[in-house]
């Protein structure tokens, strides 16, 4: 498909799972905020890995990442099936709202709107059949804007944008009206402690400052984007200084600067950094962190890296049962495509 | 080869996926020795699910992916056994990458400025800045960001008060006691210097990097009219940068303490 990009949205890029192993030169690993809402999604749609590329290590099928106000996007020629995950979004095809987290064909001249900001998270994933195709740069297809590379021109669309997509897997028609059962959908709980494992450089704050970091409450400033959220709350004290020599920042990784107030580092957050950092957010609840919005409360709450492995077995569980409903399910006319009410609030001015 | 069995090196966590195995507090060449055989340990030997390093200062950061590696408890034996053994190279294999470097006009906006701080003529300037080689104890900061060793305390330059917008990929500068390259359009508020026709990061490149952490790196100046035949020959896909052997004077090695002001970048 070619898709034509008439309403850019807030924010919106191609994103994948990031480049790895790349970090040595400086390189951020940049990729979805929320990975496992763009895996689903490519899940949902049959997006297999090798679809785009005979290669085992070929990156994940990129998808749109869309912040709080979504995009308006034509087709201009061909035909493939979306799926939208992640935050709840009203979303609108030839103005029909449309249920997300459930497979929708796309034909030639089908407009598809993003309308009102979700205010159940700040990230939607729009995903397509075959992926959104970009030039693969250092392994991935995912945008990282501060160093003016990968995605679409290394850049956030704009009006006027055209993006083809890879080409789709034999059966992606078949895809179409499969929806995700609710309960293989990621909980975002907004009041949710995010669970972080201790260290690498806790023993440089006091008794004090852990306690403050442990036991009271972070607002989200409106600091707060793909680098990475920046919080306001009680000072965390360092014994010393707050600067250290500079070492690597991790995804989830807890910096606290002289100020004593936490920055957690998130999809593109430069490599390494010279703030101490009191612990690592578990990449399941960075996920969980990176669909808060400013103002979003944070508590922490101390975990091993053992019970952090767990949690990540049991997401990567669900995505395997996600995969294995898709494998054996077949297209059943308006199967289960309408069940969910609809909010979507349509604006009038949009064309719709 | 010399074994270097200094301090007893510490493994911290740094999240389910990332270990780092940090040499010490300090910064020096010794100590960096010991990351980059670690490094090189690693990578020539990768175990099941490694995913890459980030060599710094005085530690390296080894990520992988816990649900395809061994257990966490596993892979901090097998990182704390190798770093006690670990042998350094004694600097025959060293790589020193070329940087032509045109220290001239529009090129060098910020010349005169660092020159009449320092007391000196803006050609001294360019000459002390040439006449050492520096040490990349580590990349970083932006894609392809050289943390260089070993500058001319003379030519110590505090930053501009008001940061450029946006510097050119290429710049050569100096901020404080630290020299280096902008190997991307950025923001910044370095003493710009000169200007090399070298593209340092190219995201299209593999690898992306000429000038790889434990490497050497010297500016050569070089006048206008060559750096524009070197622009143009730069941009040819078959051109190799000039990177040679090494040969290290002794009492070389990189040691000051004020690197550490990086740190806070």
């Amino acid at each position: 498909m070619r898709l034509l990009i008439e309403r850019p949205g807030l924010f919106t890029t191609v994103q994948d799972l990031g480049r790895r192993g790349y970090q040595m030169y400086g390189v951020p690993v940049a990729g979805a905020m929320d990975g496992t809402a763009l895996r689903l999604g490519n899940i949902l749609l049959g997006n297999e890995r090798d679809s785009l590329s005979l290669e085992s290590s070929a990156p994940e099928p990129a998808g749109l990442e869309i912040t709080v106000l979504g995009p308006s996007i034509r087709v201009m020629e061909g035909a493939g099936c979306f799926v939208v995950t992640g935050a709840k979004a009203g979303v609108t095809k030839n103005c029909v709202p449309l249920p997300c987290w459930t497979v929708h064909r796309l034909d030639a001249g089908d407009v598809v709107v993003f309308h009102a900001p979700s205010d159940s998270g700040s990230r939607s994933y729009f995903c397509v059949s075959g992926g959104i195709d970009a030039p693969v740069v250092m392994g991935s297809r995912a945008t990282y804007t501060r160093g003016r590379f990968g995605g679409h021109e290394g850049r956030a669309l704009k009006a006027g944008d055209v993006l083809v997509t890879g080409a789709p897997g034999a059966l992606w028609a078949e895809c179409e009206g499969f929806s995700c059962p609710l309960r293989l959908r990621p909980l975002r709980d907004p009041d949710a402690p995010l669970r972080v494992i201790p260290g690498p450089q806790d023993d440089l704050f006091t008794e004090d400052g852990l306690a403050a970091f442990y036991s009271s409450e972070y607002v989200i400033t409106n600091s707060a984007d793909r680098m990475g959220f920046r919080l306001e709350g009680a000072v965390i004290t360092h014994r010393e200084s707050a600067d250290i020599i500079s070492d690597a920042i991790c995804l989830g990784s807890v910096q606290v600067p002289g100020h004593g107030q936490p920055i957690v580092m998130l999809a593109d957050r430069q490599t390494t950094g010279g703030y101490a950092k009191i612990a690592t957010v578990c990449a399941v609840d960075a996920e969980n962190l990176a669909q808060r919005l400013p103002g979003g409360r944070v508590r922490f709450e101390k975990i091993t890296v053992g019970a952090a492995v767990d949690l990540l077995r049991s997401n990567e569980s669900l995505l395997e049962e996600a995969r294995r409903l898709r494998a054996t399910w077949r297209s059943r006319p308006s199967s289960s495509a309408g069940r969910e009410k609809l909010d979507v609030r349509v604006n009038e001015e949009e064309g719709c | 080869m010399n074994a270097s069995s200094k301090e007893v090196p510490r493994i911290l966590c740094a999240g389910e996926s990332c270990v780092v195995v940090e040499f010490g507090d300090s910064i020096g060449f010794e100590i960096n020795a010991r990351v980059r055989a670690l490094r090189k340990k690693i990578e020539s030997r990768p175990f099941k699910g490694f995913i890459g390093t980030v060599p710094t200062y005085r530690s390296l950061a080894v990520c992988f992916d816990p649900l395809r590696s061994i257990s966490a408890n596993q892979l901090e034996r097998l990182l704390s056994d190798i770093s006690a053994d670990l042998v350094t190279e004694d600097g025959t294999d060293e790589e020193l990458l070329i940087i032509p470097t045109c220290y001239e006009g529009a090129l060098a906006p910020d010349l005169e400025r660092v020159a009449a701080h320092a007391g000196l003529s803006a050609g001294e300037v360019a000459r002390r800045h040439a006449a050492r080689d520096y040490y990349c104890y580590m990349l970083g900061f932006v894609p392809g960001y050289p943390y260089l060793g070993g500058m001319d305390t003379s030519l110590e330059t505090p930053r501009l008060k008001e940061p450029r917008e946006r510097i050119p990929a290429g710049s050569v500068a100096i901020g404080g006691k630290q020299t280096g390259i902008y190997p991307i359009d950025s923001p910044g508020g370095w003493n710009l210097i000169g200007t090399t026709p070298l593209r340092v990061f190219d995201p299209d490149r593999t690898p992306p990097i000429f000038l790889n952490a434990g490497m050497w790196a010297r500016f050569v100046p070089v006048g206008r009219a060559e750096f524009d035949r070197l622009t143009r020959e730069v941009a040819k896909p078959d051109w190799k940068p000039d990177i040679r052997k090494k040969e290290r004077v002794s009492g070389e090695e990189p040691s000051h303490e004020s690197d550490r002001e990086a740190a806070s970048r």
